[in-house]
């Protein structure tokens, strides 16, 4: 699969990363850093703890990650999440419906990224 | 070749950090930090090396704003652009980030194009703007060197007309400054900055600056003057002033107007009985006062044609008493302040002067000549010590802690870190494992204080606690230092401290010990540490039989005389190996000193044998010289002490050597009576 493919799989904006990032070869190695960034495990946690406001600074850094990286969509669930979570100190019960869809776009495009193949070394 | 320049990445997300490293390393060197403490960490280290810092804003610990507003504190923003970088394109963020020094916002998501041009151009301003500033420096320093020695010129000429040594104007610049800076910290009634005391020294060389309009037949009149004459004296201090409002153009300068002050109304008193204008108490401008008071203090120390010099304690009671004229009651409180420092600095000044101009002018040349690179060159050797330290440190083995305040932390030495298995920079010290769990919480809370109750004049503690080291409770010594930030009053800004584990140093000790009782050349004992332990091994008694061999080489001299020191010094060596080869290990082996070795032996039946075996092993030639070797010998069964076995091996190795060298002898009748003989012979 290639970068453009994938990114029209995963529902991305192929043609905004490259005006940024200029190179496939750039993309594909941060796409590749996206699935083992630590911020997805620490959000998992913060949300199992409801621990509102780690919770915010881990959605916070995803939804950078996403735009960084074009990921329009999951970027538009983690936006939803961190203004959802944005100064609460109690952690609010939509957020979890929310945090539900970012974890599915995360396993979705964790998949698709999954099948570029891994650049040369 | 150039080396790259730095950037600090300051963001939690590593991914970012990592996109921005990829956009950027080809140009620039990359340091990251992923929290603002880690930040303020590595800019205390590095803040010389570091061009310009990527910042974002939401991070955990301490954020971006919290991050700008240390570097505030710290001045670090003074010198570094600051470039925030965050997905927050709200205007307050932008606004705050701006009001705190950030030169520059990037919003995410980043733009190559954007990030590398946003970047060069402003490690290019900085650059410019450190480059200008450094220039501006030197250039004010040469101004005031400049002005300074201009002032000094003039105030000569006066002092020199008036027949002064030279030294009146440097003294009062002296004590004007000791008592300006013990009255600022006695009351701020007066309003006087860092600024206003060189501003108020400086003006001080030119109190008698009118002096230069009276005629020098009344200067220098060694006599009483008549009341005319006096009159014409006074006019001094008008005549001073006058000149100086009429230098043209100047008369705003900040300078001029102090100088003016100075110049009219150093001869007013506090109780409005002075000259020229009788002005009164605080009328007085503060200035005048300060160097009225300077100059009475010198006149009186100082030999003139009208009187002797009068001791500093002298003059000071006479000044208390009213003698010299009517004084601010706080300054006189000033003087009895500053009077032994005073003392100290007046000598220094009349003697070191020379030695001082001659540095001033060194540094000077050094700064003319290298001109913009002084920076450059100061950054250098400030990244030479850092590496220094740190290898020293690392060589030392011993824990060296760093204790900053503001914000709190502690910075551990590499070696110290990996050794505790603790990181290398800890904040909230008091709630980490360094705080709590290797100090006891109490503990460690004493250390801080401790420290933060040193002062600048005397920092260093010495503590003894019992830390967790590994596990184990140890028993430690911690030497610390305080630290002071150099302001007025000096404020208190942490410490550098080492942990030594106080076993280790027990077994150093011993080492020491060890040491110190051999000889260094041979590695055998030396001839205490042997007489202490043959004392012991004789006092232990039991019917034990010992020896005691006395051995003289016989060609040594000749070796050191034709084959050179280090010759002699081999054949030393080698004896001494054969000894050690040749004895057990409960026997003692010692050189006394010289050429002469003891061995302390214990034997069975006859100790022949093994006094046969040392005498063949050594009967030999080491590289071709025979080294030749005279053995006295006596024997006990445990009864005597070491020195009168010693007086009896002495005697029979005297008998060998007169019967020919090259042998050994035993101790018996024989000798006793041979050896007399010798002593009556002499």
């Amino acid at each position: 699969m290639t970068v453009r493919e994938c990114y029209e799989k995963m529902g991305a904006d192929y043609d905004d990363v490259m005006t940024r990032l200029r190179t496939d070869e750039r993309v594909a190695k941060f796409l590749a850093r996206v699935i083992g960034d630590p911020s997805f495990a620490m959000l998992d946690d913060a949300v199992a703890q409801k621990n509102a406001e780690e919770a915010f600074r881990a959605a916070h850094t995803i939804k950078g990650i996403c735009g960084n990286l074009s990921l329009s969509q999951m970027g538009k669930s983690a936006s939803a999440l961190t203004e959802s979570l944005r100064g609460k100190t109690e952690f609010p019960e939509e957020a979890l419906a929310l945090y539900a869809q970012v974890k599915a776009d995360f396993n979705m495009s964790a998949e698709c990224i999954a099948q570029i193949p891994s650049p040369q070394v | 070749m150039r080396t790259k320049k730095k950037i600090l990445i300051v963001d939690d997300s590593e991914m970012n950090r990592a996109l921005l490293e990829d956009m950027l390393s080809g140009d620039y060197e990359i340091a990251e930090a992923s929290n603002g403490m880690e930040a303020c960490a590595y800019l205390r280290d590095h803040e010389l090396e570091i061009c310009l810092i990527l910042l974002d804003i939401v991070m955990p610990v301490m954020d971006g704003f919290e991050t700008l507003a240390m570097m505030n504190k710290n001045g670090w923003i003074k010198n570094i652009p600051v470039i925030m970088i965050s997905a927050e394109t709200a205007f307050t963020y932008i606004d705050r980030a701006y009001g705190l020094g950030a030169v520059d916002y990037i919003s995410r998501p980043f733009d190559e194009r954007t990030v590398r041009h946003r970047v060069d151009s402003n490690v290019i301003l900085g650059e410019k703007q450190r480059d200008l500033s450094a220039r501006l420096s030197d250039q004010i320093y040469e101004k005031e060197k400049d002005n300074r020695l201009m002032i000094e010129i003039l105030s000569h000429i006066v002092e020199f007309r008036n027949g002064e040594s030279g030294l009146h104007v440097l003294h009062v610049h002296a004590i004007t400054e000791l008592i300006l800076k013990t009255l600022r910290k006695k009351t701020n009634q007066y309003e006087i900055s860092p600024k206003d005391i060189s501003l108020i020294c400086n003006a001080s060389a030119l109190h008698d600056v009118g002096k230069i309009t009276i005629p020098s037949e009344i200067l220098n009149k060694p006599g009483k003057f008549t009341p005319e004459e006096f009159e014409i004296m006074k006019r001094h201090t008008l005549e001073g002033a006058k000149m100086l409002n009429d230098i043209p153009l100047r008369a705003d300068e900040p300078l001029i107007k102090i100088a003016y002050q100075i110049c009219r109304w150093h001869h007013e008193r506090y109780d409005g009985r002075g000259y020229p204008d009788g002005l009164k108490g605080e009328q007085i401008p503060i200035a005048a006062q300060v160097v009225a008071l300077a100059d009475v203090y010198d006149a009186l120390t100082s030999k003139r044609v009208y009187k002797p010099a009068f001791t500093p304690e002298k003059a000071v009671e006479m000044i208390l008493n009213g003698e010299c004229g009517c004084f601010n009651p706080l300054l006189l409180e000033c003087l009895k302040d500053v009077q032994e420092d005073l003392k100290e600095e007046l000598v220094v000044l009349s003697l070191g002067n020379a030695a001082d101009k001659e540095i001033q002018k060194t540094v000077a040349h050094a700064l003319k000549t290298d001109g913009a690179d002084v920076s450059n060159r100061t950054i250098r050797l400030f990244e030479h010590e850092r590496m220094k330290n740190k290898i020293l440190s690392d060589l030392s083995k011993d824990i060296i802690f760093e204790y900053s305040l503001d914000p709190e932390m502690i910075e551990l030495s590499d070696w110290g870190a990996e050794y505790l298995g603790l990181p290398a920079t800890i904040s909230e010290p008091r709630k980490s494992d360094f705080g709590k769990r290797v100090f006891r919480s109490e503990d460690f809370a004493k250390l801080l204080d401790d420290l933060k109750n040193t002062t600048p004049d005397n920092p260093a503690i010495v503590r003894r606690f019992v830390l967790d080291i590994k596990g184990e409770k140890t028993s430690c010594k911690i030497f610390a230092n305080s630290m002071w930030a150099d302001t007025e009053p000096p404020e208190y800004e942490g410490a550098i401290g080492k942990i030594v584990d106080v076993n280790d140093e027990t077994e150093e000790l011993n080492r020491m010990e060890q040491k110190a009782n051999l000889d260094f050349r041979t590695g055998l004992y030396n001839h205490e540490a042997a007489k202490e332990r043959i004392n012991l091994l004789l006092g232990k008694g039991g019917n034990k039989k010992y020896a005691l061999v006395m051995l003289d080489l016989d060609n040594f001299k000749q070796a050191n005389d034709v084959y050179g020191h280090l010759f002699g010094d081999e054949i030393l060596q080698f004896v001494a190996d054969v000894i050690k080869k040749n004895v057990r290990s409960s026997d003692v082996a010692a050189r006394m000193g010289g050429d002469e070795f003891i061995i302390f032996m214990e034997y069975k039946d006859s100790v022949l044998p093994q006094i046969e075996r040392i005498f063949k092993h050594l009967h030999v030639s080491y590289k071709n010289f025979p080294v030749g070797l005279s053995m006295g010998v006596a024997c006990t069964d445990g009864n005597i002490g070491y020195d009168t076995l010693f007086a009896m091996a002495d005697k029979a190795m005297y008998v060998a050597k007169k019967e020919g060298k090259n042998g050994f002898r035993f101790y018996d009748e024989e000798t006793e009576q041979k050896s007399k003989d010798k002593k009556e012979r002499d």
